[in-house]
């Protein structure tokens, strides 16, 4: 499987993903 | 107002924008550039006279961001970096800024010493070290993300975040 973080578009997407699930793990762990 | 927390706010925004900035400089100019003009052989002119000082305001204006933002924390720093009750949300900025300050100082900058013939190495080593720095950059482009989420709105907007 190709690296996402080597494209551009791959980084960003996985930016918000990982926006995302730290997001719902906070709320879930930290609150 | 206090006058060192608003000091090191604006502080922390001012090196903040120049260290992100250049860090999205790098990955959405500099890199492709670079792809263009090894084409048709004028990357020196990028390689010699952009990158190197690029690089110089990039690595520091990480570590002014870092001091300012610590220093913003004040009595709160430790509460932030261990998830406290109400500092959850900054704590969790605090530590992508922190891993991303890292990334700069042992990751990129040793590495594009190496590729901008700043220290010696082989043709083979500067490859290697093409492909490291580029994924820690990427990878702090990957975390700027949620670390700005985090940073935004972890502190003003905690009672919307419920960190």
């Amino acid at each position: 499987m190709k690296n996402p973080l080597d494209s551009i578009w791959g980084t960003i997407i996985s930016g918000l993903i990982l926006t995302a699930i730290l997001y719902l793990a906070a709320m879930k762990f930290l609150t | 107002m206090d006058l060192v927390p608003a000091l090191a706010r604006w502080l922390h925004f001012l090196a903040g924008i120049m260290w992100i900035g250049l860090l999205y400089y790098f990955n959405f100019v500099q890199v492709p550039a670079l792809k263009a003009a090894g084409a048709d052989g004028t990357a020196a002119g990028i390689t010699k006279h952009v990158a190197p000082r690029a690089l110089l305001y990039f690595r520091w204006s990480a570590v002014v961001t870092w001091l300012a933002g610590a220093a913003l924390l004040g009595g709160n720093f430790v509460g932030a970096f261990t998830f406290s009750k109400g500092l959850a949300g900054i704590g969790i900025g605090a530590w992508l800024g922190t891993i991303m300050l890292f990334n700069v100082w042992a990751l990129i900058w040793p590495n594009q010493q190496k590729i901008l013939g700043m220290k010696p190495a082989t043709d083979e080593e500067k490859n290697k070290a093409r492909r490291v720095a580029l994924l820690a950059s990427r990878t702090n482009m990957m975390l700027s993300m949620p670390m700005l989420f985090f940073m935004a709105g972890g502190w003003s907007h905690r009672a919307l975040f419920g960190l």
